[in-house]
Protein backbone atom coordinates (compact mmCIF):
# COMPACT_ATOMS: atom_id res chain seq x y z
CA UNK A 1 0.00 0.00 0.00
CA UNK A 2 0.74 3.40 1.27
CA UNK A 3 4.36 4.40 -0.41
CA UNK A 4 3.72 6.09 -3.79
CA UNK A 5 4.82 7.52 -6.39
CA UNK A 6 3.93 11.14 -5.71
CA UNK A 7 7.98 11.27 -4.38
CA UNK A 8 9.07 12.01 -8.26
CA UNK A 9 6.60 14.68 -9.17
CA UNK A 10 7.67 16.83 -5.94
CA UNK A 11 10.86 16.89 -6.76
CA UNK A 12 9.74 18.05 -10.32
CA UNK A 13 7.91 20.84 -8.77
CA UNK A 14 11.16 21.83 -6.36
CA UNK A 15 13.40 21.74 -9.22
CA UNK A 16 11.26 23.89 -10.99
CA UNK A 17 10.94 26.40 -7.88
CA UNK A 18 14.48 26.64 -7.63
CA UNK A 19 14.78 27.77 -11.32
CA UNK A 20 12.44 30.11 -11.21
CA UNK A 21 13.82 30.89 -7.77
CA UNK A 22 17.07 31.49 -9.10
CA UNK A 23 16.56 33.30 -11.98
CA UNK A 24 15.24 36.70 -10.35
CA UNK A 25 17.68 37.35 -7.74
CA UNK A 26 20.72 36.45 -10.62
CA UNK A 27 19.10 39.13 -13.11
CA UNK A 28 18.45 41.95 -10.30
CA UNK A 29 22.28 40.97 -9.65
CA UNK A 30 23.25 41.81 -13.09
CA UNK A 31 21.58 44.96 -14.20
CA UNK A 32 23.99 46.87 -12.02
CA UNK A 33 27.01 45.08 -13.23
CA UNK A 34 28.05 47.04 -16.01
CA UNK A 35 28.03 50.54 -14.03
CA UNK A 36 30.87 49.14 -12.12
CA UNK A 37 34.43 49.01 -13.49
CA UNK A 38 35.07 45.16 -14.98
CA UNK A 39 38.52 45.68 -13.20
CA UNK A 40 37.71 46.23 -9.80
CA UNK A 41 36.20 43.07 -8.98
CA UNK A 42 37.06 39.92 -10.34
CA UNK A 43 34.88 37.76 -11.67
CA UNK A 44 36.17 34.83 -9.94
CA UNK A 45 35.38 36.81 -6.68
CA UNK A 46 32.19 37.71 -7.46
CA UNK A 47 30.47 34.38 -8.55
CA UNK A 48 31.06 32.14 -5.72
CA UNK A 49 29.22 35.05 -3.76
CA UNK A 50 26.84 35.02 -5.68
CA UNK A 51 25.82 31.37 -5.93
CA UNK A 52 26.10 31.24 -2.33
CA UNK A 53 23.32 33.61 -1.82
CA UNK A 54 21.55 31.78 -4.17
CA UNK A 55 22.03 28.32 -2.76
CA UNK A 56 21.26 29.53 0.87
CA UNK A 57 17.24 30.94 -0.78
CA UNK A 58 17.43 27.77 -2.62
CA UNK A 59 17.86 25.87 0.97
CA UNK A 60 15.31 27.78 2.64
CA UNK A 61 13.12 27.55 -0.29
CA UNK A 62 13.47 23.81 -0.43
CA UNK A 63 12.57 23.80 3.53
CA UNK A 64 9.62 26.01 3.10
CA UNK A 65 8.03 24.22 1.02
CA UNK A 66 8.69 21.06 2.58
CA UNK A 67 7.41 22.13 5.66
CA UNK A 68 4.09 23.39 3.75
CA UNK A 69 3.49 19.73 2.61
CA UNK A 70 4.49 18.55 5.92
CA UNK A 71 2.17 20.62 7.36
CA UNK A 72 -1.03 19.75 4.89
CA UNK A 73 -0.58 15.97 5.21
CA UNK A 74 -0.35 16.38 9.19
CA UNK A 75 -3.36 17.68 9.38
CA UNK A 76 -5.05 14.83 6.85
CA UNK A 77 -3.39 12.25 8.45
CA UNK A 78 -4.52 13.71 12.25
CA UNK A 79 -8.22 14.09 11.05
CA UNK A 80 -7.89 10.55 9.50
CA UNK A 81 -6.55 9.22 12.47
CA UNK A 82 -9.56 10.56 14.37
CA UNK A 83 -12.34 9.35 11.91
CA UNK A 84 -10.72 5.37 12.12
CA UNK A 85 -11.07 5.70 15.95
CA UNK A 86 -14.72 6.95 15.37
CA UNK A 87 -15.17 3.71 13.17
CA UNK A 88 -14.57 1.59 16.36
CA UNK A 89 -16.31 4.19 18.89
CA UNK A 90 -18.84 4.80 18.48
CA UNK A 91 -19.28 3.20 14.86
CA UNK A 92 -18.44 -0.56 15.62
CA UNK A 93 -19.92 -0.44 18.99
CA UNK A 94 -23.91 0.84 17.63
CA UNK A 95 -23.82 -1.34 15.00
CA UNK A 96 -23.26 -4.03 16.80
CA UNK A 97 -24.80 -2.65 19.86
CA UNK A 98 -27.93 -2.51 17.87
CA UNK A 99 -27.83 -5.69 16.47
CA UNK A 100 -27.58 -7.90 19.57
CA UNK A 101 -30.69 -8.43 22.14
CA UNK A 102 -31.10 -5.91 24.68
CA UNK A 103 -29.82 -7.67 27.43
CA UNK A 104 -26.23 -7.96 25.60
CA UNK A 105 -25.94 -3.78 24.53
CA UNK A 106 -23.58 -3.05 26.98
CA UNK A 107 -21.22 -6.13 27.02
CA UNK A 108 -20.58 -6.22 23.01
CA UNK A 109 -20.51 -2.43 23.57
CA UNK A 110 -17.67 -2.96 26.33
CA UNK A 111 -15.99 -5.08 24.09
CA UNK A 112 -15.35 -2.62 21.47
CA UNK A 113 -14.36 0.35 23.64
CA UNK A 114 -12.22 -2.11 25.78
CA UNK A 115 -10.05 -2.80 22.98
CA UNK A 116 -9.36 1.00 22.10
CA UNK A 117 -8.44 0.98 25.78
CA UNK A 118 -5.64 -2.01 25.64
CA UNK A 119 -4.80 -2.28 22.14
CA UNK A 120 -3.61 1.40 22.77
CA UNK A 121 -1.24 0.71 25.82
CA UNK A 122 0.08 -2.06 23.95
CA UNK A 123 0.65 -0.52 20.60
CA UNK A 124 2.87 2.05 22.83
CA UNK A 125 4.76 -0.57 24.62
CA UNK A 126 5.42 -3.08 21.53
CA UNK A 127 3.11 -3.15 19.12
CA UNK A 128 4.28 -0.41 16.75
CA UNK A 129 7.45 -1.87 16.74
CA UNK A 130 5.88 -5.33 16.06
CA UNK A 131 4.26 -4.14 13.18
CA UNK A 132 6.53 -1.57 11.36
CA UNK A 133 10.06 -1.86 13.39
CA UNK A 134 12.69 -3.70 11.65
CA UNK A 135 12.73 -5.34 8.21
CA UNK A 136 12.26 -9.13 8.99
CA UNK A 137 9.87 -10.80 6.37
CA UNK A 138 7.41 -12.07 8.75
CA UNK A 139 7.61 -9.96 12.23
CA UNK A 140 9.08 -6.38 13.30
CA UNK A 141 11.51 -6.25 15.91
CA UNK A 142 11.70 -4.18 18.77
CA UNK A 143 13.81 -1.22 17.71
CA UNK A 144 10.60 0.89 18.32
CA UNK A 145 9.52 -0.58 21.55
CA UNK A 146 8.18 2.17 23.56
CA UNK A 147 8.39 4.26 20.68
CA UNK A 148 12.03 4.67 20.90
CA UNK A 149 12.71 6.82 18.07
CA UNK A 150 9.70 7.55 17.09
CA UNK A 151 9.03 11.46 17.30
CA UNK A 152 8.45 14.69 14.92
CA UNK A 153 11.08 13.08 11.93
CA UNK A 154 9.37 11.45 9.06
CA UNK A 155 9.93 7.51 8.48
CA UNK A 156 10.93 7.82 5.04
CA UNK A 157 10.20 3.93 4.54
CA UNK A 158 6.60 4.65 4.83
CA UNK A 159 5.80 8.35 5.45
CA UNK A 160 8.34 10.73 4.27
CA UNK A 161 5.77 13.94 5.18
CA UNK A 162 4.57 13.42 7.96
CA UNK A 163 5.56 13.03 11.27
CA UNK A 164 6.54 9.40 12.37
CA UNK A 165 4.23 10.11 15.30
CA UNK A 166 1.75 10.65 13.28
CA UNK A 167 2.05 7.73 11.29
CA UNK A 168 2.33 6.12 14.23
CA UNK A 169 -1.14 6.79 15.76
CA UNK A 170 -3.17 6.32 12.62
CA UNK A 171 -1.62 2.95 12.43
CA UNK A 172 -2.68 2.31 15.80
CA UNK A 173 -6.19 3.32 15.00
CA UNK A 174 -6.15 0.23 12.43
CA UNK A 175 -5.42 -2.10 14.94
CA UNK A 176 -7.89 -1.27 17.51
CA UNK A 177 -10.52 -1.59 15.06
CA UNK A 178 -9.15 -5.01 13.91
CA UNK A 179 -10.01 -7.19 16.91
CA UNK A 180 -12.88 -5.42 17.19
CA UNK A 181 -14.43 -7.07 14.13
CA UNK A 182 -14.30 -10.13 15.56
CA UNK A 183 -16.43 -9.78 18.60
CA UNK A 184 -19.72 -9.81 16.01
CA UNK A 185 -18.69 -13.80 15.96
CA UNK A 186 -18.81 -13.82 19.57
CA UNK A 187 -21.15 -11.92 20.39
CA UNK A 188 -23.93 -12.89 23.12
CA UNK A 189 -21.85 -15.91 24.50
CA UNK A 190 -18.46 -15.23 25.45
CA UNK A 191 -16.87 -14.38 28.67
CA UNK A 192 -15.82 -11.12 28.84
CA UNK A 193 -12.11 -12.12 30.30
CA UNK A 194 -11.52 -14.53 27.88
CA UNK A 195 -12.38 -11.77 25.42
CA UNK A 196 -9.75 -9.55 26.51
CA UNK A 197 -7.18 -12.11 26.81
CA UNK A 198 -8.12 -13.74 23.39
CA UNK A 199 -7.95 -10.40 21.53
CA UNK A 200 -4.78 -8.94 23.20
CA UNK A 201 -2.97 -12.32 22.08
CA UNK A 202 -4.59 -12.41 18.87
CA UNK A 203 -3.23 -8.80 18.25
CA UNK A 204 0.12 -10.20 18.58
CA UNK A 205 0.19 -13.29 16.96
CA UNK A 206 -2.22 -12.73 14.30
CA UNK A 207 -2.36 -8.93 13.43
CA UNK A 208 1.11 -7.65 13.76
CA UNK A 209 2.77 -10.78 12.02
CA UNK A 210 -0.18 -10.33 9.26
CA UNK A 211 0.75 -6.35 8.83
CA UNK A 212 4.03 -6.36 8.86
CA UNK A 213 4.01 -8.76 6.31
CA UNK A 214 1.80 -6.73 3.90
CA UNK A 215 2.85 -3.19 4.88
CA UNK A 216 6.09 -3.34 6.56
CA UNK A 217 9.74 -2.95 5.61
CA UNK A 218 10.97 -6.32 3.90
CA UNK A 219 7.71 -7.53 4.42
CA UNK A 220 6.88 -11.50 2.66
CA UNK A 221 4.09 -9.45 0.96
CA UNK A 222 4.50 -5.99 0.78
CA UNK A 223 4.04 -4.98 -2.67
CA UNK A 224 6.47 -1.29 -2.52
CA UNK A 225 9.14 -2.79 -0.22
CA UNK A 226 10.40 -5.65 -1.53
CA UNK A 227 7.87 -8.58 -0.71
CA UNK A 228 8.51 -12.03 -2.04
CA UNK A 229 4.67 -12.06 -3.01
CA UNK A 230 3.74 -8.28 -3.43
CA UNK A 231 0.14 -8.39 -2.76
CA UNK A 232 -1.88 -4.91 -3.00
CA UNK A 233 -3.22 -4.44 -0.16
CA UNK A 234 -4.23 0.13 0.35
CA UNK A 235 -5.92 -0.05 3.81
CA UNK A 236 -6.56 -3.64 4.84
CA UNK A 237 -8.53 -6.31 2.93
CA UNK A 238 -5.86 -9.09 3.98
CA UNK A 239 -4.59 -7.10 7.11
CA UNK A 240 -7.53 -5.80 8.66
CA UNK A 241 -11.31 -7.53 7.26
CA UNK A 242 -9.86 -11.44 5.95
CA UNK A 243 -7.46 -11.46 9.48
CA UNK A 244 -10.54 -10.54 11.28
CA UNK A 245 -13.45 -12.39 9.77
CA UNK A 246 -12.05 -15.65 9.35
CA UNK A 247 -11.16 -15.39 12.77
CA UNK A 248 -14.38 -14.81 13.90
CA UNK A 249 -15.30 -18.28 11.78
CA UNK A 250 -13.08 -19.91 13.46
CA UNK A 251 -14.66 -18.36 17.15
CA UNK A 252 -17.98 -18.48 15.53
CA UNK A 253 -17.72 -22.49 15.26
CA UNK A 254 -15.38 -22.95 18.48
CA UNK A 255 -17.53 -21.56 20.86
CA UNK A 256 -21.20 -23.16 19.38
CA UNK A 257 -24.23 -21.77 18.42
CA UNK A 258 -25.77 -19.59 20.86
CA UNK A 259 -28.63 -21.01 23.58
CA UNK A 260 -31.83 -21.23 21.72
CA UNK A 261 -30.33 -20.72 17.73
CA UNK A 262 -31.28 -20.85 15.34
CA UNK A 263 -35.52 -21.90 16.92
CA UNK A 264 -35.85 -18.95 19.14
CA UNK A 265 -36.08 -15.73 17.40
CA UNK A 266 -33.39 -13.43 18.31
CA UNK A 267 -34.18 -10.05 16.41
CA UNK A 268 -31.92 -6.93 16.43
CA UNK A 269 -32.87 -5.13 19.35
CA UNK A 270 -32.13 -1.49 18.09
CA UNK A 271 -31.58 -0.83 14.38
CA UNK A 272 -31.93 2.28 15.22
CA UNK A 273 -28.43 2.18 16.97
CA UNK A 274 -27.27 0.02 13.87
CA UNK A 275 -28.55 2.65 11.06
CA UNK A 276 -26.29 5.44 13.26
CA UNK A 277 -23.52 2.93 13.67
CA UNK A 278 -23.53 2.19 9.60
CA UNK A 279 -23.51 5.48 8.81
CA UNK A 280 -20.97 6.35 10.98
CA UNK A 281 -18.39 3.76 10.16
CA UNK A 282 -19.15 4.75 6.27
CA UNK A 283 -17.74 8.28 7.00
CA UNK A 284 -14.94 6.98 9.18
CA UNK A 285 -14.26 5.08 6.09
CA UNK A 286 -12.61 8.28 4.31
CA UNK A 287 -10.05 8.64 6.92
CA UNK A 288 -9.25 4.19 6.75
CA UNK A 289 -9.31 4.32 3.11
CA UNK A 290 -8.38 7.74 1.74
CA UNK A 291 -6.24 8.40 4.78
CA UNK A 292 -3.73 5.24 3.94
CA UNK A 293 -2.80 7.50 0.76
CA UNK A 294 -0.63 8.95 3.97
CA UNK A 295 -0.65 12.32 2.29
CA UNK A 296 -3.12 14.93 1.62
CA UNK A 297 -2.88 14.43 -2.31
CA UNK A 298 -4.65 13.29 -5.52
CA UNK A 299 -3.89 9.58 -4.78
CA UNK A 300 -6.15 9.97 -1.08
CA UNK A 301 -9.05 11.92 -2.91
CA UNK A 302 -8.94 8.88 -5.92
CA UNK A 303 -8.89 6.17 -2.72
CA UNK A 304 -12.03 8.51 -0.80
CA UNK A 305 -14.00 8.26 -4.73
CA UNK A 306 -13.57 4.97 -4.77
CA UNK A 307 -14.63 4.33 -1.31
CA UNK A 308 -17.83 6.19 -1.46
CA UNK A 309 -18.93 4.44 -4.87
CA UNK A 310 -18.50 0.75 -3.86
CA UNK A 311 -20.28 1.35 -0.28
CA UNK A 312 -23.30 3.05 -2.11
CA UNK A 313 -23.36 0.18 -5.35
CA UNK A 314 -22.80 -2.64 -2.71
CA UNK A 315 -26.54 -0.72 -0.25
CA UNK A 316 -28.25 -0.69 -4.13
CA UNK A 317 -27.21 -4.63 -4.71
CA UNK A 318 -27.87 -5.82 -1.14
CA UNK A 319 -31.05 -4.38 -1.10
CA UNK A 320 -31.97 -5.29 -4.46
CA UNK A 321 -31.16 -9.18 -3.70
CA UNK A 322 -33.61 -8.86 -0.80
CA UNK A 323 -35.87 -7.52 -2.63
CA UNK A 324 -36.24 -9.84 -4.85
CA UNK A 325 -36.19 -12.39 -2.63
CA UNK A 326 -38.41 -11.33 -0.08
CA UNK A 327 -40.51 -8.16 -1.76
CA UNK A 328 -39.44 -5.63 0.43
CA UNK A 329 -35.95 -4.03 0.73
CA UNK A 330 -34.89 -3.35 4.53
CA UNK A 331 -32.76 -0.55 6.35
CA UNK A 332 -30.78 -3.52 8.04
CA UNK A 333 -29.81 -4.95 4.54
CA UNK A 334 -29.11 -1.71 3.18
CA UNK A 335 -26.91 -0.35 5.97
CA UNK A 336 -25.61 -4.34 6.03
CA UNK A 337 -24.70 -3.87 2.07
CA UNK A 338 -23.25 -0.57 2.39
CA UNK A 339 -20.52 -2.08 5.01
CA UNK A 340 -20.16 -5.02 2.66
CA UNK A 341 -18.91 -1.99 -0.12
CA UNK A 342 -16.66 -0.44 2.21
CA UNK A 343 -14.46 -4.13 3.22
CA UNK A 344 -14.87 -4.96 -0.57
CA UNK A 345 -13.16 -1.63 -1.55
CA UNK A 346 -10.36 -1.62 1.73
CA UNK A 347 -8.06 -3.04 -0.36
CA UNK A 348 -8.84 -2.20 -3.51
CA UNK A 349 -9.12 2.18 -2.60
CA UNK A 350 -5.95 3.19 -3.75
CA UNK A 351 -5.36 1.33 -6.84
CA UNK A 352 -9.30 1.39 -8.65
CA UNK A 353 -10.75 3.80 -10.77
CA UNK A 354 -13.98 4.74 -10.06
CA UNK A 355 -16.02 2.17 -12.54
CA UNK A 356 -13.89 -0.76 -11.26
CA UNK A 357 -15.24 0.63 -7.41
CA UNK A 358 -18.41 0.59 -8.55
CA UNK A 359 -18.10 -3.04 -9.96
CA UNK A 360 -16.37 -4.35 -6.66
CA UNK A 361 -19.76 -2.60 -4.83
CA UNK A 362 -21.68 -4.45 -6.61
CA UNK A 363 -20.25 -7.81 -6.69
CA UNK A 364 -19.63 -7.69 -2.40
CA UNK A 365 -23.44 -6.31 -1.96
CA UNK A 366 -24.49 -8.91 -3.52
CA UNK A 367 -22.02 -12.13 -2.62
CA UNK A 368 -22.15 -10.68 1.15
CA UNK A 369 -25.80 -11.03 0.97
CA UNK A 370 -25.66 -14.72 -0.19
CA UNK A 371 -23.22 -15.47 2.62
CA UNK A 372 -25.30 -14.08 5.66
CA UNK A 373 -28.23 -15.42 4.32
CA UNK A 374 -27.87 -19.03 2.57
CA UNK A 375 -24.55 -20.19 3.13
CA UNK A 376 -24.26 -19.47 7.30
CA UNK A 377 -27.68 -21.57 7.26
CA UNK A 378 -26.20 -24.42 5.22
CA UNK A 379 -23.52 -24.81 7.21
CA UNK A 380 -25.16 -23.86 10.33
CA UNK A 381 -22.49 -21.64 12.00
CA UNK A 382 -23.48 -19.07 14.37
CA UNK A 383 -21.72 -16.01 13.47
CA UNK A 384 -24.27 -13.87 15.72
CA UNK A 385 -23.69 -10.58 13.64
CA UNK A 386 -22.09 -12.09 10.83
CA UNK A 387 -18.18 -10.75 11.12
CA UNK A 388 -17.16 -13.94 8.98
CA UNK A 389 -19.63 -13.11 6.04
CA UNK A 390 -19.38 -9.22 5.63
CA UNK A 391 -15.33 -8.89 6.34
CA UNK A 392 -14.29 -12.55 5.60
CA UNK A 393 -16.03 -12.86 2.64
CA UNK A 394 -16.04 -9.40 1.62
CA UNK A 395 -12.23 -8.79 2.41
CA UNK A 396 -11.64 -11.49 0.07
CA UNK A 397 -13.82 -10.50 -2.67
CA UNK A 398 -12.02 -7.19 -2.47
CA UNK A 399 -8.59 -8.48 -2.02
CA UNK A 400 -8.68 -10.61 -5.20
CA UNK A 401 -10.56 -8.20 -7.67
CA UNK A 402 -7.66 -5.64 -6.28
CA UNK A 403 -5.74 -7.87 -8.43
CA UNK A 404 -8.14 -7.45 -11.52
CA UNK A 405 -8.61 -3.82 -11.21
CA UNK A 406 -5.58 -1.86 -9.86
CA UNK A 407 -4.18 0.51 -12.51
CA UNK A 408 -1.04 2.11 -12.82
CA UNK A 409 -2.37 4.82 -14.05
CA UNK A 410 -4.16 5.07 -10.59
CA UNK A 411 -1.36 4.30 -8.12
CA UNK A 412 2.27 3.15 -10.51
CA UNK A 413 3.18 1.17 -7.42
CA UNK A 414 5.23 -1.45 -9.11
CA UNK A 415 7.34 1.99 -10.63
CA UNK A 416 6.42 4.35 -13.41
CA UNK A 417 4.88 2.44 -16.78
CA UNK A 418 4.67 -0.66 -15.07
CA UNK A 419 1.68 -2.96 -15.30
CA UNK A 420 -0.21 -3.25 -12.06
CA UNK A 421 -3.31 -5.02 -11.98
CA UNK A 422 -5.02 -7.44 -14.83
CA UNK A 423 -6.78 -4.78 -16.56
CA UNK A 424 -3.07 -3.43 -16.91
CA UNK A 425 -2.26 -6.72 -18.54
CA UNK A 426 -0.49 -7.80 -15.31
CA UNK A 427 -2.54 -10.73 -14.91
CA UNK A 428 -0.29 -12.44 -12.38
CA UNK A 429 -1.35 -10.01 -10.05
CA UNK A 430 -4.25 -11.53 -9.58
CA UNK A 431 -1.97 -14.91 -8.17
CA UNK A 432 0.02 -12.54 -6.20
CA UNK A 433 -3.08 -11.39 -4.64
CA UNK A 434 -4.43 -15.34 -4.31
CA UNK A 435 -1.22 -15.96 -2.17
CA UNK A 436 -1.80 -13.24 0.16
CA UNK A 437 -5.44 -14.01 0.58
CA UNK A 438 -4.21 -17.55 1.35
CA UNK A 439 -1.40 -16.55 3.45
CA UNK A 440 -3.83 -14.19 5.44
CA UNK A 441 -6.63 -17.43 5.85
CA UNK A 442 -4.19 -19.71 7.35
CA UNK A 443 -2.51 -17.08 9.53
CA UNK A 444 -5.86 -15.88 10.70
CA UNK A 445 -7.13 -20.24 10.95
CA UNK A 446 -4.55 -20.97 12.98
CA UNK A 447 -3.68 -18.81 15.11
CA UNK A 448 -7.22 -18.28 16.36
CA UNK A 449 -7.78 -22.01 17.15
CA UNK A 450 -4.33 -22.23 19.08
CA UNK A 451 -5.26 -19.35 21.19
CA UNK A 452 -8.49 -20.02 22.14
CA UNK A 453 -7.48 -23.20 23.32
CA UNK A 454 -5.32 -21.25 24.92
CA UNK A 455 -7.69 -19.05 26.50
CA UNK A 456 -10.24 -21.56 26.90
CA UNK A 457 -7.53 -23.13 29.48
CA UNK A 458 -6.53 -20.17 31.27
CA UNK A 459 -10.28 -18.44 31.75
CA UNK A 460 -12.88 -19.81 29.28
CA UNK A 461 -14.00 -18.43 27.02
CA UNK A 462 -17.92 -19.50 27.16
CA UNK A 463 -20.48 -17.96 29.64
CA UNK A 464 -22.58 -20.78 31.43
CA UNK A 465 -26.01 -21.26 30.35
CA UNK A 466 -28.02 -19.57 32.52
CA UNK A 467 -25.55 -16.40 32.41
CA UNK A 468 -25.87 -16.06 28.96
CA UNK A 469 -30.35 -16.55 29.26
CA UNK A 470 -29.91 -14.16 31.63
CA UNK A 471 -27.64 -11.85 29.58
CA UNK A 472 -24.64 -10.64 29.04
CA UNK A 473 -24.96 -6.79 30.31
CA UNK A 474 -26.31 -8.44 34.03
CA UNK A 475 -23.62 -10.96 34.33
CA UNK A 476 -20.74 -9.92 32.89
CA UNK A 477 -20.69 -6.16 33.49
CA UNK A 478 -23.51 -5.90 36.43
CA UNK A 479 -25.31 -3.12 34.83
CA UNK A 480 -28.15 -3.10 32.06
CA UNK A 481 -28.21 -0.64 29.17
CA UNK A 482 -31.55 0.43 29.93
CA UNK A 483 -32.78 1.22 32.83
CA UNK A 484 -36.20 3.05 31.79
CA UNK A 485 -38.06 3.21 35.16
CA UNK A 486 -34.90 4.55 37.02
CA UNK B 1 -68.97 -3.01 41.83
CA UNK B 2 -67.47 -4.09 38.55
CA UNK B 3 -64.48 -4.73 37.55
CA UNK B 4 -64.30 -3.41 33.95
CA UNK B 5 -61.06 -4.63 31.91
CA UNK B 6 -60.80 -3.58 28.26
CA UNK B 7 -58.41 -4.94 25.46
CA UNK B 8 -58.09 -2.57 22.64
CA UNK B 9 -56.04 -1.38 19.73
CA UNK B 10 -52.99 1.15 20.85
CA UNK B 11 -54.21 3.68 18.39
CA UNK B 12 -57.56 3.88 20.00
CA UNK B 13 -56.47 4.61 23.02
CA UNK B 14 -55.90 8.27 23.44
CA UNK B 15 -59.62 8.55 21.68
CA UNK B 16 -61.22 6.11 24.36
CA UNK B 17 -59.67 7.84 27.61
CA UNK B 18 -61.00 11.59 26.40
CA UNK B 19 -64.56 10.03 25.45
CA UNK B 20 -63.97 8.27 29.47
CA UNK B 21 -63.09 11.62 31.19
CA UNK B 22 -66.08 13.39 28.98
CA UNK B 23 -68.54 11.00 30.98
CA UNK B 24 -66.88 11.40 34.26
CA UNK B 25 -64.63 8.43 34.98
CA UNK B 26 -61.89 9.87 37.38
CA UNK B 27 -59.74 6.58 37.61
CA UNK B 28 -57.91 4.36 35.40
CA UNK B 29 -55.40 1.93 35.29
CA UNK B 30 -53.29 1.28 31.91
CA UNK B 31 -51.26 -1.38 30.89
CA UNK B 32 -49.39 -1.79 27.67
CA UNK B 33 -49.75 -5.42 26.76
CA UNK B 34 -48.90 -7.88 24.49
CA UNK B 35 -51.38 -10.83 22.56
CA UNK B 36 -53.27 -12.37 20.38
CA UNK B 37 -56.80 -13.60 19.58
CA UNK B 38 -58.14 -14.14 15.61
CA UNK B 39 -55.86 -11.55 14.59
CA UNK B 40 -52.57 -13.29 12.71
CA UNK B 41 -49.46 -11.54 13.05
CA UNK B 42 -47.00 -10.77 10.42
CA UNK B 43 -43.68 -12.06 9.68
CA UNK B 44 -40.10 -9.72 9.89
CA UNK B 45 -36.71 -10.46 7.61
CA UNK B 46 -33.17 -9.85 9.36
CA UNK B 47 -30.70 -10.95 7.12
CA UNK B 48 -32.67 -13.60 5.83
CA UNK B 49 -33.82 -15.18 9.35
CA UNK B 50 -37.71 -15.01 9.12
CA UNK B 51 -39.12 -14.14 12.63
CA UNK B 52 -43.23 -14.71 12.99
CA UNK B 53 -44.36 -11.89 15.21
CA UNK B 54 -48.08 -13.32 16.78
CA UNK B 55 -48.28 -11.29 19.53
CA UNK B 56 -49.39 -7.68 18.93
CA UNK B 57 -48.98 -4.41 20.87
CA UNK B 58 -52.20 -3.87 22.80
CA UNK B 59 -53.21 -1.68 25.53
CA UNK B 60 -54.83 -3.00 28.86
CA UNK B 61 -57.58 -0.58 30.52
CA UNK B 62 -58.92 -1.83 34.19
CA UNK B 63 -61.14 0.10 36.43
CA UNK B 64 -63.39 -0.55 38.85
CA UNK B 65 -66.71 1.47 38.81
CA UNK B 66 -70.13 1.51 41.00
CA UNK B 67 -72.81 -0.22 39.00
CA UNK B 68 -75.10 2.58 38.25
CA UNK B 69 -71.88 3.54 35.63
CA UNK B 70 -70.96 0.22 34.10
CA UNK B 71 -72.98 0.16 31.10
CA UNK B 72 -72.44 3.57 30.18
CA UNK B 73 -68.84 2.80 30.59
CA UNK B 74 -69.42 -0.13 28.19
CA UNK B 75 -71.11 2.01 25.88
CA UNK B 76 -68.63 4.51 25.42
CA UNK B 77 -65.53 2.11 24.45
CA UNK B 78 -67.39 0.33 22.51
CA UNK B 79 -68.26 3.23 20.30
CA UNK B 80 -64.68 4.75 20.29
CA UNK B 81 -62.15 1.84 20.18
CA UNK B 82 -64.27 0.65 17.64
CA UNK B 83 -63.01 -0.14 14.28
CA UNK B 84 -64.65 -2.89 12.75
CA UNK B 85 -61.82 -4.88 11.92
CA UNK B 86 -60.43 -8.23 13.55
CA UNK B 87 -58.01 -7.23 16.59
CA UNK B 88 -60.10 -4.72 18.21
CA UNK B 89 -60.05 -6.35 21.39
CA UNK B 90 -62.60 -7.56 24.17
CA UNK B 91 -63.89 -6.43 27.76
CA UNK B 92 -64.51 -8.37 30.42
CA UNK B 93 -66.90 -7.52 33.33
CA UNK B 94 -66.27 -8.68 37.12
CA UNK B 95 -68.14 -8.31 40.00
CA UNK B 96 -66.02 -6.99 43.09
CA UNK B 97 -66.50 -7.88 46.78
CA UNK B 98 -64.70 -4.80 48.42
CA UNK B 99 -62.88 -1.58 47.33
CA UNK B 100 -60.88 0.37 50.13
CA UNK B 101 -59.05 3.82 49.97
CA UNK B 102 -55.58 3.18 51.36
CA UNK B 103 -55.69 6.80 52.87
CA UNK B 104 -58.06 6.74 55.06
CA UNK B 105 -59.59 3.37 55.07
CA UNK B 106 -62.65 4.10 53.12
CA UNK B 107 -64.63 1.35 51.60
CA UNK B 108 -67.35 0.09 49.25
CA UNK B 109 -68.46 2.61 46.52
CA UNK B 110 -67.23 5.64 48.38
CA UNK B 111 -63.60 4.30 47.98
CA UNK B 112 -63.52 4.59 43.98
Amino acid sequence: MKCMGQTCCFHLVLVLGGFLFAAVPLSSQQTPAPMLPSSTLPATLAMPEASKGVNEKLAQLDQRVTAAQSSADNAWMLVSAALVLMMTGPGLALFYGGLVRRKNTLAIMMQSFALMALITVMWALVGYSLCFGGSGPVIGGFEHAFLRGVGAEPNPDYAGTIPQMTFMVYQLMFAIITPALITGATAERMKFSGTVLFLALWFLVVYAPLAHMVWGKGGLLNAALGGKFPTLDFAGGTVVHISSGVSALVCAIYLGKRTGYPKQPMPPHSLVLSFIGACLLWVGWFGFNAGSALASNALATSAFVATHFAAAAAALSWSAAEWIKNGRASALGAISGAVAGLVAVTPAAGFVAPMPALVIGFVAGACCYWMVTKVKAIFGYDDALDAFGVHGAGGTIGALLTGVFAQQAINPIFGAGKAVGGLDGHLGQIGNQLVGVLIAWGFALAGTMVLLKIVDLLTGVRVPEEHEIQGLDVTQHGEEAYNLEA
Amino acid sequence: MMKLEAIIQPSRFESVKDALREIGIEGMTVTEVRGHGRQKGHTEVYRGREYTVDLLPKMKLEMVLPDALVSRVVDTILKTAKTGKIGDGKIFLSRVEEAIRIRNEERGENAL
